[in-house]
């Protein structure tokens, strides 16, 4: 007789015969009692209120039509992942406990006590189904942001100690060596070294003063480091004084990802106090969304006062160095489709950069249906490329993506975040699908043109 | 004191105070949150021309959300417009608005008006169909959806039903109509529509942030 092993028991009650789906994994970090929980996480939703989060609140009618606009419910059909649905528990709490009416609706029982089942519900909504890619929040009739929302539901969660291990986990290792993946600044150099001997490239280290500062994503140094290349060709080619910094090299945010402040803060701050110490005029961050959102667009906020130097995303930096002649590139001969990283375009206002880049690269290019600002997210942003067990409901999701690329028929796609193309690769393997994600910043590397002058 | 005398007068007066009282109080509870100045060098100028600009493009759907939303978009603009048409240009409205004002304003003929209030009340019960069979709104919906929407239907119903009378004096009718008004102005400020003035600081704030970072409105 063969036995079966037991860990899937079969469900009798079914209509078809069928095996129970596994239990639902809820996470929880610390041994914090439940009831501490629920305020920690309300309390940490609320802290940072102001007068735009407030009226979001309140101002949703109900209407449902974010549903449409969000990839994970046009994907499933499933109700629950309707993006303001996402904040219920929050939206809840804010009208029975700060908002201008909470004395009534405490007052007739109007709005339901959270619970901590309830917030275990959540923790899937607000990070397994959700890439805070902003999509919805231009749909909205009321202009609320919801993805904004969804961030700071984050902070509440994180608080609580309910967030995916695997989030909690990388945003530690962040917090504790500066780096994801636990890249440490001597291993980041032994790469740094690696690239220039295999690309032949001059690469700066610690320069003690520099007009540029580049920093570089773990993803890249882990999993592309031919972006290390890629940046410092570009960064040689225009001319410029620049370093990496051993420092101050981490462009990734998990602090911000998993909904931690303090650590947001603290990497954010590494990255800024390098590039003061060598008086850098422009600090250029890697081919990576959040990335940018953290630095380009929080960091002065962190900083507690405006940046004494410029931020740019590298397709920003190339469209300039570009459009004003620092560099050249050779024209190249295929058709092009770009993917547009939501925190760099739709959230982030430099959608035009990586077009300028595409044009002087001569390309035919083909824009997505809804390309640009609308573009479709890869699925993976927001942190939930490192979440296991979404890895089913991310590749059904892709799905919308892989559409939008064949529909242009274009030789290649391309883009500008690494973790975009993580998030490729890995949805790629899983379908077997035929396109490769490739980095706009390589491109432009690989045809840069000799420096004649 | 009749009925009607006391619709016209009291109950008037004092759904008006709580109109007005409930909506200051909610308002400012709002803008009275601390603000957090925002550092990040703008890209460019965001602002009160901004939150203008967002008020007025929001009232359209960008071409990517066209198809899906149509159908609840339609329903509410003709739900939006026949209420105001309703309300503001109806001539014994605007000589009811005239008697605190001061003065009056061109209004359309009844018989427009009429055409209009039906049309809007048809669109109201088929947004309510929706709301109760669509999977994703009968999850989303609580009370104050189905309560705002009753506030908002009564008096249009009872308005209409004035002339058609039912066997009712007019008095009477013309009585249960401005009760059904009194209700819906106690109720504006608390519930959901409140949107009536929420929708300039929700879509003016986002205004503000997002077209200073020249991204996506
Ligand atoms: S931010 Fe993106 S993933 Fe999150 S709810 Fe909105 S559309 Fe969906
Ligand atoms: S689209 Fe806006 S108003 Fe409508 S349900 Fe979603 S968040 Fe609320």
């Amino acid at each position: 007789m063969t036995t079966v092993d037991g860990r899937h028991e079969i469900d009798r009650e079914a209509e078809r015969l069928a095996y129970k789906p596994p239990e639902i994994r809820h996470d929880k970090q610390g041994d914090m009692p439940d009831e501490e929980r629920i305020n920690q996480a309300m309390h940490h939703f609320v802290k940072n209120f102001n007068t735009q989060t407030a009226s979001y609140l309140d101002g949703c009618l109900h209407c449902g039509m974010c549903a449409d606009a969000c990839h994970f419910h046009v994907r499933t059909d499933d109700p629950r992942y309707t993006p303001i649905w996402k904040i219920e528990l929050f939206k809840r709490t804010y009208k029975r406990q700060v908002g201008p009416f909470a004395f009534f609706y405490r007052l007739f029982g109007l709005k339901r006590h959270v619970t901590i089942k309830d917030l275990e519900e959540w923790q899937h909504l607000l990070y397994d189904s959700c890439t805070v890619c902003g999509r919805c929040s231009l749909v909205c009739p009321m202009g609320i942001d919801i993805a904004g929302l969804v961030s700071m539901a984050r902070h509440g969660m994180f608080k609580a100690g309910l967030i995916p291990h695997e989030l909690h986990e990388v945003a530690k290792t962040s917090a504790e060596t500066g780096s994801p993946l636990g890249i440490s600044p001597d291993k980041f150099e032994e790469r740094v070294e690696w690239m220039a001997d295999e690309h032949d490239v001059e690469i700066p280290m610690d320069v003690e003063k520099a007009d540029v500062l580049a920093v570089m994503s773990s993803i890249e140094i882990n999993k592309y480091p031919q972006s290390i290349a890629a940046t410092a060709k570009i960064l040689n080619a225009s001319g410029e004084t620049w370093t990496f910094r051993k420092d101050g090299f981490e462009a990734t945010n998990f602090g911000m990802l998993s909904g931690n402040p303090d650590w947001q803060k603290a990497a954010s701050m590494q990255l800024i106090n390098a590039a003061i110490k060598i008086g850098a005029k422009t600090l250029v961050l890697p081919e990576c969304g959040h990335a940018y959102m953290a630095l380009r667009w929080m960091g002065a906020n962190m900083y507690g006062k405006p940046l004494p130097f410029k931020v740019m995303h590298i397709s920003e930096y190339m469209a300039d160095a570009l459009n004003t002649g620092k560099i050249k590139v050779k024209k190249l001969n295929k058709s092009v489709t770009y993917h547009d990283p939501c925190q760099v375009s739709r959230r982030g206002g430099a959608t035009q950069a990586a077009r300028d880049v595409i044009k002087h690269l001569g390309v035919d290019f083909r824009e997505m249906e809804y390309g640009g600002d609308y573009n479709w997210c890869c699925g993976g942003g927001g942190g939930v490329v490192t979440i296991k067990r979404a890895d089913p409901l991310r590749h059904r999701v892709f799905k919308l993506k892989m559409d939008q690329v064949e529909k242009t028929e274009a030789d290649e796609v391309l883009s500008s975040c690494a973790n975009c193309r993580q998030s490729f690769d890995d949805s790629q393997a899983h379908f077997n699908w035929d396109y490769t994600m490739g980095s706009l910043m390589e491109t432009v590397a690989e045809n840069l043109e000799e420096r004649t002058s | 004191m009749d009925l009607l005398e006391f619709a016209k007068g009291p109950a008037l007066q004092v759904a008006a105070y709580i109109l007005v009282a409930g909506s200051i109080w909610r308002i400012v509870g709002i803008l009275l949150l601390k603000e957090k100045p925002d550092y990040s060098e703008p890209r460019q100028s965001g602002g009160l021309l901004a939150a203008l600009k967002v008020i007025y493009t929001r009232s359209f759907t960008a071409s990517p959300f066209k198809a899906a939303t149509m159908y609840p978009k339609m329903l509410a603009y003709v739900m939006h417009l026949g209420l105001f048409a309703v309300v503001l240009l109806f001539v014994p409205h605007i000589m009811f608005f005239e008697g605190f004002l001061g003065f009056e304003w061109p209004g359309l003929p009844n018989s427009v008006i009429f055409f209009l209030g039906v049309a809007a009340v048809v669109a109201g019960i088929a947004l309510l169909v929706r709301r109760l069979t669509n999977p994703v709104l009968r999850l989303i919906s609580n009370f104050d959806d189905y309560f705002s929407w009753f506030a908002t239907l009564f008096p249009l119903v009872t308005g209409l039903l004035i002339p058609v009378r039912i066997g009712f004096h007019y008095e009477t009718l013309l009585a249960i109509h401005i009760l059904s008004v009194a209700l819906l102005m106690i109720w504006l400020p608390f519930g959901k529509l409140g949107h009536t003035f929420l929708v300039f600081i929700t879509r003016g704030t986002t205004g503000m942030v997002f077209e200073r970072r020249g991204a996506k409105t």
